[in-house]
């Protein structure tokens, strides 16, 4: 019964999703305000219903209604409930659901909080978003329905793949979703601009906090799922230029740049046209990485040829919005006026050299995606593109981001002085000589172009703090003063710092672990030692333990350093799941500071050894604790008054915004 | 271990439609470089390792024989070493391999004709982006200023050069 008021509640919502698609728009053209007023109510009832559409596949989930054809596929009784909870969106349908309910939900969020829209954009964003929702809700329906049920239900489920019963899976998809899904919210409020053929800058001051937002949500999701990769997959990786990771960089290097250019229409009403059409490409890239994961095009152009029904809808949906979007932004983008001139050394300037260096560096990400695909589907031709390549191109182009990035805000709007921003930053320059000199110094064999590299992020820290400084003339008035300065900064000043500070940390940390690492390979029999960095591993022995759907075999360790000191134990497992029969790697980890070292167990061998891998990170962590700071940077950021939604502006502010229009 | 390798297909498809981001990785999470594998010799067990890394393990998605578990990336492991124990060239050894399995077992396609676009694109892009910037400043600087000239009339600038002329 539950099943088929989801369902139900879900055609319902395509229903309403298909009247907030068409009335708001008739009216903001006839000038009708009656019917543009009706997207904020339709809006609030759609995310409502397919809310209810999701909770119902929830419930069916967590009550374990092995009736219903998803539920036996993708869980079991046995698993925590937590598990029963986050295998809701472990599998294809699911994670469509969950797709369109947060959808839904920004949809509802601008039709609650947009009151201070103007009626005609809130109407015609609204619409978009609704087309969008639409798009989706039918491709459930129709290819992808989760309420289906089972003639004969049977009385235990198939259990949900191992690699997904984590944690991780808690926040790695909703947050993941929450980032490509929010740019939608700049897809629909560009595409609403178009048709009313009309922007100024106070739409990059509604925009902004959504892309703002979105991005929080895609760095935390990315970084997460980096993190749960890392320590799930047994060798310790946190980045491997899979198509899938690939798919989820492009919409954030798109909505990095977004973020910038939206900064600069917003202060000074320049680059419009330019940020409408990187808020278009922002949410076609999440489209193209929904495609590209949902369609199976991935594993071969076979393998979507063999069950092509989702993936030509997926492309269908795709083409559709993505060429829409781009065939009104060539035909509306020249009615844009253009506005705010400045020279090119200045914060404009600097951030149009940010915009260049990141959309250069997605279409790097998108043509090594893409190209084999193509290359395949066109000639045949079969060819790999991994790690090696994007290392070699992706690198360069993200050098000179790093340099120029503590130069951007150290320059003034319209006018900057690069000489007066290059001897404010000379501090951090030393600091980077320093670093550089150090790594020298304390490194042996390691690869050369590492010192340089820790240089680089320290720079880039350094120079964030250097922004910091500067505006609360830190260490030149009296402490006291400057403390009270730095509380009446604005918090977009200290995000900016946060977020580039974050960025600086991560390099560190990615620097740090490819050229310092160790790793140990040795099959060990109790008793047996394996040295790394200075730490010295005792292998004690294996005993059993159980799960509630799985059993471990354990293999206890001792750490001690080379002296002889005791630190603590590890205790990495081989899990098996006997539902699925299959066996996953519980790696042990054991933080030291920011470092970690890392132990993974292979089979254990017929002669009684057990083989082992031990890698030591040095300062792993800073790659995700960077993320971490570049998300509370951006929280920073949206906590700004200036930028809160619904928040008064100064009356100079309005001034400007009307004369602009 | 027998029956995990059974279902490796299944378990393909269906982490296939889960959609996640980053697990989206074939083999199971076994051993990769197994320690039996290992040179003695150090510098030639880095070589060995090194071109592990550029070499994708055909069965796999995107993995290179270097992380994977699989059979096949076992056999190759063993292939490179003794390749490298033989003393043939880093270069030899992807002829080599690139001769028996054909491009595909690279990853980093080589610069020809069919990858033209691939390497190509980013530079490309990274110059056309720079070009089209250069372009739009100059335009729109020579623009502004005649548009400055034009507009001021013959009483401003008198008052613009009696404004100059206090400052001093």
């Amino acid at each position: 019964m539950i099943a088929e008021l989801g369902h139900y509640a879900l055609m319902l919502a395509l229903g309403l999703a298909l009247i907030q698609g068409s009335m708001p728009i008739i009216g903001a053209r006839n000038n009708d305000p009656v019917l543009m007023s009706m997207a904020t109510p339709v809006a609030v009832a759609q995310f409502a219903f397919v809310a209810m559409s999701f909770a119902a596949l929830a419930v069916c989930y967590v009550t374990s209604d092995f009736s219903v054809l998803n539920v036996y596929e993708n869980s079991n009784s046995a698993m925590p409930l937590l598990y029963r909870l986050t295998s809701v969106w472990g599998n294809h349908e699911g994670s469509m659901m969950l797709w369109v309910s947060i959808l839904a939900l920004f949809g509802a969020l601008v039709a609650g909080f947009g009151n201070n829209l103007p009626p005609r954009l809130k109407a015609n964003a609204l619409a978009v978003q609704a087309w969008i929702a639409a798009a989706f809700e039918l491709f459930i329906l129709t290819t992808s329905n989760p309420f289906l049920r089972v003639a004969d239900a049977p009385f235990e489920g198939r259990d949900l793949n191992p690699v997904l019963q984590d944690p991780g899976l808690a926040f790695h998809p909703p947050l993941l979703y929450l980032g490509y899904v929010g740019f939608s919210i700049a897809f629909s409020f560009a595409i609403a601009a178009l048709i009313e053929g009309r922007i100024d800058a106070a739409w990059a001051r509604w925009v902004r906090p959504w892309v703002l937002g979105a991005w929080m949500c895609l760095t935390l999701g990315i970084a997460g799922g980096s993190y749960w990769a890392y320590y799930e997959l047994g060798w310790g990786g946190f980045w491997f230029w899979d198509p899938v990771e690939n798919a989820s960089l492009m919409p954030w290097l798109a909505g990095t740049a977004l973020l910038h250019s939206a900064v600069v229409m917003e202060k000074r009403g320049a680059l419009k046209v330019w940020t409408i059409l990187l808020a278009i490409l922002a949410f076609s890239l999440s489209l193209i990485g929904t495609f590209l994961v949902r369609s199976g095009v991935l594993t071969s152009v076979h393998a979507f040829a063999t069950d092509p029904r989702r993936g030509i809808f997926i492309l269908a949906i795709l083409v559709a919005f993505i060429g829409g979007a781009l065939a009104l932004y060539a035909w509306r983008a020249p009615l844009l006026k253009q506005g705010g001139l400045f020279a090119p050394i200045s914060r404009e300037g600097a951030l149009v050299l940010n915009n260049l260096f990141l959309t250069c560096a997605c279409a790097t990400v998108f043509v090594g995606t893409l190209y084999p695909l193509a290359l395949e589907a066109l000639t045949g031709e079969k060819i790999s593109v991994g790690p090696p390549f994007f290392n070699l191109t992706f690198g360069p182009l993200f050098l000179p981001l790093f340099l120029t990035m503590p130069f951007g805000p150290l320059l003034g709007w319209k006018r900057g002085d690069l000489l007066g921003a290059t001897q404010r930053l000379l501090a951090a320059a030393m600091l980077a000589a320093v670093a550089i000199a150090a790594g020298f110094a304390l490194q042996h064999g390691g690869p050369v172009l590492a010192p340089f590299g820790v240089g680089l992020a320290v720079f880039v820290m350094a120079g964030a703090l250097i922004d910091l400084a500067e505006r609360t003339l830190f260490l030149r008035i009296p402490l006291g003063a400057a403390l009270r300065r730095a509380v009446g900064l604005p918090r977009s000043a200290w995000g900016t710092a946060f977020a580039h500070f974050g960025m600086g940390v991560t390099l560190m940390g990615i620097i740090a672990v490819t050229a310092w690492g160790s790793e140990r390979i040795a099959a060990l029999r109790p008793g047996g030692s394996i040295d790394i960095a200075h730490y010295r591993l005792t292998f004690d022995g294996l005993f059993n333990r159980s799960g509630p759907n799985y059993r471990d075999l354990v293999a206890h360790f001792t750490v001690r350093r080379t002296n002889g000191d005791l630190i603590g134990t590890m205790e990495p497992s081989r899990r098996t799941f006997p539902t699925r029969n299959m066996a996953t790697t519980e790696a042990a980890l054991m933080t030291r500071g920011v470092s970690q070292l890392y132990l993974s167990l292979g089979d254990p061998n017929p002669d009684g050894s057990v083989p082992v891998r031990l890698y030591f990170k040095p300062q792993v962590l800073m790659i995700w604790l960077g993320a971490l700071i570049m998300f509370i940077g951006g929280a920073l950021s949206l906590s700004d008054r200036r930028l809160r939604v619904g928040a008064p502006r100064p009356a100079r502010m309005r001034a400007a915004l009307q004369a602009a229009e | 271990m027998k029956a995990v390798r059974k279902l490796r297909p299944h378990f393909s498809s269906a982490i296939l439609f889960v959609g996640l981001f980053f697990l989206l990785l074939t083999s199971l999470p076994l051993h990769a470089v197994e320690p039996s594998e290992l040179l003695s010799d150090t510098a030639l067990e880095a070589r060995a390792r090194a071109l592990s890394r550029e070499l994708r393990c055909m069965v796999c998605q995107n993995e290179s024989i270097d992380d994977s578990a699989a059979p096949l990336a076992h056999d190759l492991r063993v292939l490179v070493r003794e390749r490298v124990k033989a003393g043939d060239s880093d270069a030899q050894i992807l002829d080599f391999l690139v001769a028996r399995y054909g491009e595909f077992v690279l990853l980093r396609p080589r610069l020809a004709w069919h990858t033209a676009l691939l390497w190509g694109l980013p530079p490309a892009a990274l110059l056309l982006g720079a070009v089209a910037i250069v372009i739009v400043i100059v335009r729109r600087q020579r623009i502004t200023a005649s548009e400055e000239m034009a507009n001021l009339t013959p009483a401003e600038e008198g008052r613009l050069s009696d404004l100059l002329r206090e400052e001093r």
